[in-house]
């Protein structure tokens, strides 16, 4: 209806702007030129960014706090009780604000992670390999060796404490049902415990070294091969990304009986969704796509930003060829008007 | 065989075997265009500049494209937007490309309209030029199934499927369409054989007829004029070009066209190169699956009207069924444009804005077109369902009163 009411302002505009343009001797030329341009201009804004906006109402945008509000706002939309899970998010938010005891912490993870999960870069190796891993668990566990950096410190907190409720998939595995998330839940850990093992964990990650790239690497390699590190560790226990030669770590099948879908081949989704839809639906993916079996990942701004810019490395590589050629062309063509225009009034000076 | 002098010059060889100083003459300097002409009229010259780079980057497309279920997507945006040099800038082209030509397709076809230049001798140029816009609609279709997404894949469904809705044939029909009982590899060959090589042949002879049929009855001008081209043309050619109401095709008119598209082509490629995702479907960017139906189907802008008149019939009347009505309603809005100089009785050949009934006429239909296009891409769901049916409804009526209102207005203005 709102498009009926805009294209009625866009005709009434019409009308007086050819009336006004009439009166003060426009060039006709000039005239039809614009009502072609505002004609051309409407029917564009109806079928693309208005049929967007139907098609796709807006939500919210991401925030990388990670302290549960936007969980406890949906739940009270939902009318559901809110006070446990306002609880839970209270105790991650006072743990990762804690400060936490390095040494401590990594007893407490040598204790009770590494049995599943390898960190490579401090010498917990990877027990087997990723598809048996993923046979045995039901998906194959990440790597832990820069968790603490690309992961926000709340969320590696409320992960720790009960990765069901921190990733956002309740919906996939309820309280009392038939499938048991892998990872068990350690909510009966003390604060202070959990944020020793998040220190630690962000101790291990600052002493990752920088990705090593071929001497005399340009730019975008460099950045490229950073970028893929980070993607790595956050997407490929998943998701394939056959342009960029990446498999996922679970095979499709086991994936498969592990979230209910095939997760999709992430090689063209910055053509798909684009980037904008990408960071709203990584920060929470509930929000944009209710009842996936995608978990929220709890990735840092920063983190996220890598992630979208390899997708858009890989999915639109040509995108800086592009952008630099384009002024070249334009430029090119007008001054080619330039001279067209020129032309044609020597040509019509002798017919009028 | 007539004796052969001696040629002074390479042209004057070519002369005296194929007469090209009489070809030239003929086919340009002395084809008279009338002079009381706007921008408008280089719609014409802008269209086959578009569809000139729309076969060549098509050419060049082909050289990697690979029609197989299989391979056609990753050949699409893997080999040629991503690894082939400038692959990419071919495809923007003619993706691009693709859409913009109907956009002109519709100036061009809608300045007909208002400038009445299908009547009166003009009928042959309008059906030659409705032959062409048939032949790019199923050019722009079949080439929208090639790069094997999820739009290409159920916009091919669903197109395919309407033919289900004719009559005693309709199942049988839509096997033989797809070569399959669903959209498959079958379906993907026989239209990549039909958009790379059956219908651009049939483009380029219906192109090489529209300029034909443009000869005798001259194009249109502005304030729809008859004149004698004859006695226009001699004092043009005798010097007093500024006094003649023609001038030639080249170097006047071409000029003049060749600024305009020089100008068009400055809009044309900052969209090839900063906006071009208008013309290439975000959801066309996933693998086609036919297990997986998007949300949303729809056409590409160009088709949202017409399929705006197929769905809008959602409800049965009479004891038709909507889908039946949507196909008739359909099938009605594809061949009416055609008729159109038989429907305009009025002798008037005048800028709409001159003629007292059809300017309300056009500027209706045109109002009505942008809303059946508007609500095309929506959900047909709610109050859009029943704008889309009154909307078709409007279409419908708009041609069937047509002849009725052109009489009156024949009446009025007394047979001029």
């Amino acid at each position: 209806m709102f498009s009926i009411i805009v294209g009625l302002i866009v005709a009434v505009i019409l009308i007086i702007l050819n009336i006004v343009l009439q009166k003060v001797s426009f060039p006709k030329e000039g005239r039809i030129l614009a009502i072609i341009v505002i004609m051309t201009g409407y029917i564009y804004w109806g079928f693309e960014p208005y049929a967007h906006h139907e098609m796709h109402p807006h939500v919210a945008d991401a925030t990388y706090t990670f302290d549960g509000k936007a969980d406890v706002e949906a739940l009270k939309e939902a009318g559901a009780d809110t006070a446990e899970t306002e609880a839970f998010w209270a105790k991650a938010v006072e743990a990762a604000s804690l400060s936490g005891n390095v040494a401590a912490g990594k007893e407490l993870v040598a204790a009770n992670c590494t049995g599943c999960h390898s960190i490579t870069s401090e010498g917990f190796p990877e027990l087997m390999s990723d598809a048996d891993a993923a046979a045995s668990y039901g998906v194959t566990p990440p790597d832990l060796s820069i968790a603490g950096k690309i992961y926000d410190k709340n969320f590696l907190a409320a992960v720790i404490m009960d990765p069901v409720k921190a990733m956002h998939i309740e919906h996939k595995y309820p309280v009392g049902g038939d499938k048991v998330f892998p990872m068990p839940a350690s909510d009966w850990m003390a604060p202070q415990e959990i944020a020793d093992m998040v220190a630690y964990l962000a101790s291990a990650a600052s002493k990752v070294p920088a990705v090593e790239t071929k001497e005399g690497a340009s730019e975008f390699e460099i950045s490229k091969a950073q970028n893929k590190q980070v993607f790595e560790a956050a997407c490929v226990r998943c998701h394939p990304m056959s342009y960029a030669g990446i498999e996922a770590k679970t095979p499709a099948d086991i994936m498969s009986a592990y979230i209910g879908a095939t997760p999709p081949d992430l090689s063209q989704h910055i053509r798909s969704r684009g980037d904008h839809y990408l960071h709203n639906f990584i920060n929470d993916p509930q929000r944009k796509l209710p009842g996936t079996g995608m978990p929220r990942v709890g990735l840092t701004q920063e983190a996220e930003k890598q992630v979208v810019e390899y997708m858009t490395q890989i999915g639109d590589s040509k995108k800086q060829e592009r952008e630099e050629l384009g002024p070249k062309v334009l430029i090119y063509l007008v001054i080619l008007a330039i001279f067209a225009l020129l032309w044609k009034k020597q040509i019509w000076r002798d017919l009028h | 065989m007539a004796e052969f002098e001696k040629a002074n010059s390479v042209g004057e060889w070519f002369d005296q075997r194929l007469n090209t100083s009489g070809f030239w003459r003929v086919m340009m300097t002395e084809y008279w265009i009338p002079k009381n002409i706007n921008f408008l009229w280089a719609m014409g010259a802008l269209l086959a500049m578009l569809f000139t780079l729309l076969l060549v980057t098509g050419i060049f497309l082909l050289m990697y494209y690979k029609p197989d279920v299989n391979m056609a997507f990753d050949s699409v945006n893997y080999t040629i937007m991503q690894e082939v040099a400038y692959g990419w800038l071919f495809r923007n082209v003619h993706g691009v490309g693709a859409s913009v030509v109907f956009l002109v397709i519709y100036i061009h076809m809608f300045t007909a309209i208002y400038y009445g230049s299908y009547k009166k001798g003009r009928e042959m140029i309008w059906l030659s030029g409705m032959l062409l816009f048939v032949t790019f609609s199923a050019e722009g279709f079949s080439g929208y199934m090639l790069p094997w997404g999820q739009m290409s894949y159920w916009a091919a469904y669903v197109i395919t499927e309407i033919f289900g809705g004719i009559p005693f044939i309709g199942d049988e029909l839509v096997i033989w369409i797809r070569g399959n009982f669903y959209v498959a590899d079958a379906t993907l060959t026989r239209f990549f054989m039909l958009h790379v090589l059956l219908i651009p042949m049939a483009i380029l002879g219906a192109i090489v007829f529209h300029f034909y049929t443009l000869r005798f009855p001259h194009v249109n001008n502005e304030e729809g004029e008859f004149f004698d081209y004859k006695e226009e043309s001699e004092k043009y050619l005798a010097g007093k070009k500024a006094e003649s109401k023609v001038i030639a095709f080249w170097p006047d008119f071409l000029s003049k066209d060749f600024m305009v598209i020089s100008i068009f082509m400055i809009f044309f490629f900052y969209l090839v190169f900063y906006h071009n995702a208008f013309a290439m479907d975000p959801v066309n960017f996933d693998k086609a699956d036919g297990m997986k139906t998007p949300a949303h189907i729809y056409p590409e802008w160009y088709f949202l009207w017409s399929y705006e008149v197929l769905r809008g019939f959602f409800f049965d009347i009479a004891g038709i069924s909507g889908k039946s009505l949507g196909l008739m309603a359909f099938g009605f809005a594809q061949g009416i444009f055609m008729v159109l100089p038989w429907l305009d009785r009025s002798p008037m050949v005048k800028p709409a804005n001159q003629r007292p009934i059809f300017k309300y006429w056009f500027w209706l239909l045109m109002a009505d077109l942008f809303v059946l296009t508007i609500f095309g891409k929506l959900p047909p769901t709610g109050a859009n369902a029943w704008v889309g049916f009154f909307s078709s409804i409007t279409f419908l009526g708009l041609f069937i009163a047509l002849p009725f209102l052109t009489k009156i207005e024949a009446k009025m203005v007394g047979g001029k």
